[in-house]
């Protein structure tokens, strides 16, 4: 097999299933700090159970997103020497900077939080949630400027053959990355709430603990909404961005073979034959594209075959068109996602606001249950119509995907860890499910002696035997 | 006056050390949980123990690795690609262990809570045994070549010279464990890890000097830089006469900062020996990477020296105000989070 395909699908896999638990993550930090608060600002118990019951949660997702970070964080060494040899000098430090500001932040805050309940005052404990909280939220800045770089290269100088970065400023200033980082942010805190909501919706239409779902649904839903409009804003903002900066990843995302009349519209589906280059059935919507582009209703938009024939002039002869079908139709179902979420969360806050959430539909509980799905999907299709649409770049215009791999690692080596690591996150998957399960089955005023076994002192010979 | 180049070798160096001296009484500890604990309860008390400061002290090593990859973009890049299939297992064992701790108790069956208990114990035993193996091959030498490309064939990596090196770091880790739990239990775990580490000390220290030996005859670290090395080899070995003194007279505390200065203490030398090179090629020494050629520019050096300046003092103020909050010892009785 070919080391190139067998790498780029082990960092396909990895990175995907590390960014099903960190958004995750994000979103849960972020609402208990909320609950959190309110328990210390309002003083009433039920919102202490809420962060508990919420941190369990959190706590499980946080572990398998620490873990399979470590494994990002190796990655590009392991896998990709020569990129990294090639982009170090610029791409290292926001990497280091993660590690130094974020990693140390929320690991030792979180050992805080977890053990603290009981040794550190109210107000020191809610602090220690709110600055894990902000430790997520720089990572992801962090790692997003690394990204960033790889969207659009600033702030650096062609050198000794690499990259090298002459203006930190430019690389943390990235039009990319103003962006990039809120639309993955509230894309983050959505992910949240969203599962807060599912989760709060099941247990109401189960009518269990209606009251500590209710409060749960309620600020689940006002984040979810607000949140999942902000996604679609900076979506939009950096749609125009992406045409201005990477109009060939705009143009696959489009499907958009020939340069687009003015005004252009909106490819809704399309049979794309990439072979062929052409679009055999199309259902368009006038105007639409140009709006996306430009926010306003005018302007042509470059197809594909053009800039194909302007990248070869730039770049050398090559093949520049990214896969489109991929492309194409990634962007379509997060789009899709993302306003089923805007739906969703308009429903529930109208039922909020008239005080009937608990007699709310069986149905609108049900959809918002399969709605936890939804910011899986957006986050996922959105990050594969973003890495796949830049291809065959790793760095746009630097560096080639084929010329960023580890010549020294075998094929056989790549295949032999690529089957470990989907082995291993496989075990972590079916585990983290049946966990999130069993956790929210037994509900939040569950005994706590179930979860602390041998805590009862009565019962401690009984499992000391067994052990 | 240090240049930036070296400036970074000593922090990466710095950042290994403290990961070592840290995550190395967790991993201790992890293994204690098989070889020191007698009962779930008492297994429960050893993670209880580390659990506010395991995942802190990995970051550690997270930083060292994010510090070469921006300082040393070769070094990362040939280190990391060179040892791929040990970085493999490497990163199975964390993976496994770091989930271990938080799933191990959320199910109450005994099937269940075995899994995890292996995933911790291997999990601890593992990382230090390849990370041993990794430092002893950086200073035995590498095929390097003048591309910077390391090609090593199995006996490259695992040989007598590395295997002792790696089991050196594990026992040193255990060792540095069992001082650790003396710190934080009371009654018959306490005891027995004294005891233990009490039986374990000059072992330890046999093998410590066997490794030493080897390093001697085997690398040409004592040709280049013999004068200090071998003030910090009697350095380390009045550090376990010293900890093996303080266990003695129960002053653990004491004893604790004796075996993690023998960590800290190996840790240095094999940076001092590599110094001024990072990797040196077995090849030839003209194909080395030093901190000159594989380094950053002066510019991404100078920001990286102003972010680290600015931030570390604030890591480092927070990480020991919360081993302050988590100093009382954990008890049987009370409350156990994991």
């Amino acid at each position: 097999m070919d080391p190139v395909m067998l790498a780029r699908i082990q960092f396909a896999s990895t990175t995907i299933f590390h960014f099903i638990f960190v958004p995750l993550s994000i979103g849960l930090a972020f609402l208990i700090a909320i609950m959190e608060t309110m328990y210390v600002v309002k003083g009433q118990e039920v919102y202490k159970k809420m962060a508990k019951f919420w941190g369990k949660l959190f706590l499980i997702n946080f572990a398998v997103g620490v873990v399979t970070g470590i494994l990002q964080e190796f990655q590009f060494g392991m896998n990709w020497s020569d990129y990294s040899r090639f982009v170090g000098d610029v791409f290292g430090a926001p990497l280091a900077i993660e590690a130094l500001l974020a990693f140390f932040l929320e690991s030792t805050f979180i050992g805080l939080w977890i053990f603290g309940w009981d040794r550190l005052s109210k107000k020191v404990h809610l602090l220690s949630i709110w600055l894990v909280s902000f430790g997520t939220l720089m990572s992801a800045f962090w790692i997003l400027a690394a990204n960033s770089f790889m969207q659009r290269p600033v702030g650096f100088e062609m050198n000794n053959g690499r990259a090298e970065m002459n203006d930190f400023f430019a690389l943390i200033t990235n039009g990319q990355l103003l962006v990039e980082f809120p639309h993955t942010i509230f894309g983050a805190l959505a992910t949240g709430a969203f599962v807060v909501a599912g989760i709060s919706a099941y247990k109401l239409m189960k009518k269990q603990d209606l009251d500590f779902f209710k409060r749960s649904f309620h600020i689940a839903i006002v984040i979810g909404l607000i949140t999942s409009i902000l996604v679609a804003v900076f979506g939009h903002q950096q749609a125009q961005y992406l045409v201005d900066t990477q109009p060939m990843k705009m143009a696959a995302a489009e499907s958009l073979w020939e340069t687009s009349d003015d005004p252009a519209p909106w490819t809704v589906f399309a049979s794309i034959d990439p072979d062929k280059q052409e679009n055999k059935m199309e259902l368009k919507i006038p105007y639409l594209l140009s709006f996306l582009s430009y926010s306003k209703f005018s302007g042509e938009v470059i197809g594909m075959k053009e800039l194909q024939a302007q990248y070869e002039q730039q770049y050398g002869p090559g093949d520049y068109i990214p896969p489109v079908r991929t492309t194409f139709w990634s962007f379509r179902i997060m789009v899709a996602a993302g306003s089923m979420m805007i739906l969703l969360g308009l429903y529930g806050a109208w039922l909020m606001l008239r005080k009937k959430v608990e007699q709310a539909g069986k149905w609108f509980f049900k959809l918002l249950l399969f709605g936890i799905s939804l910011p899986f999907i957006a986050n996922t299709s959105g990050w594969i119509m973003t890495e796949i649409g830049r291809q065959p770049w790793t760095v746009f215009g630097l560096i080639t995907t084929e010329n960023s791999i580890s010549p020294n690692v075998s094929a056989g080596s790549i295949l032999f860890s690529l089957i470990m690591f989907t082995a291993i996150y496989a075990a972590l998957a079916a585990v983290m499910a049946y966990l999130f399960i069993k956790v929210i089955k037994k509900g939040p005023y569950a005994a706590e002696e179930d979860d602390h076994h041998a805590n009862d002192p009565f019962n401690k010979e009984g499992y000391n035997a067994v052990s | 006056m240090l240049s930036l180049n070296e400036l970074w070798f000593v922090l990466v160096a710095v950042l290994f050390i403290g990961f070592f001296f840290l995550e190395g009484f967790d991993f201790g500890v992890g293994m204690s949980t098989q070889l020191l604990a007698k009962s779930d309860t008492q297994r429960r008390v050893l993670i209880n123990s580390i659990g506010p400061f395991w995942d802190a002290n990995e970051v550690w090593l997270l930083t060292a690795g994010g510090a070469m990859f921006a300082a040393f973009p070769n070094w990362y890049a040939t280190l990391f690609s060179g040892f791929y299939i040990p970085l493999v297992f490497l990163l199975l064992a964390l993976i496994g262990r770091g989930v271990a701790f938080e799933f191990r108790g959320k199910v109450n069956d005994v099937r269940w809570r075995r899994v995890w208990d292996g995933a911790i114990f291997f999990g601890s035993v593992l990382p230090p045994f390849l990370l041993g193996v990794v430092f002893a091959c950086l200073i035995q030498g590498l095929p390097i070549n003048e591309e910077m490309q390391m090609h090593a064939g199995f006996f490259d990596v695992v040989n007598g010279y590395t295997v002792v090196g790696g089991l050196t770091m594990v026992m040193l880790c255990l060792l540095h464990g069992l001082m650790f739990t003396t710190l934080r239990t009371v009654g018959d775990l306490q005891e027995r890890a004294r005891l233990m580490a009490r039986k374990l000390l000059l072992p330890v220290a046999a093998l410590f000097v066997v490794f030493g030996a080897m390093t001697y005859f085997m690398t040409d670290i004592f040709e280049k830089r013999g004068v200090v090395l071998t003030v910090l080899l009697v350095l380390a070995l009045l550090a376990f006469l010293l900890g093996g003194y303080f266990m003695n007279i129960k002053r653990d505390g004491w004893a604790f900062g004796m075996t993690g200065a023998v960590i800290g203490l190996l840790v240095t030398s094999v940076f001092v020996g590599l110094f001024p090179r990072v990797m040196v090629s077995s090849i030839n020494s003209a194909f080395d990477l030093t901190i000159y050629n594989a380094a950053s520019g002066p510019y991404s050096l100078k920001i990286m020296t102003i972010v680290a300046v600015t931030l570390l003092p604030f890591v480092l103020g927070y990480q020991i105000w919360s081993y302050f909050v988590f100093h009382k010892r954990v008890h049987e009785k009370e409350h156990l989070e994991y």
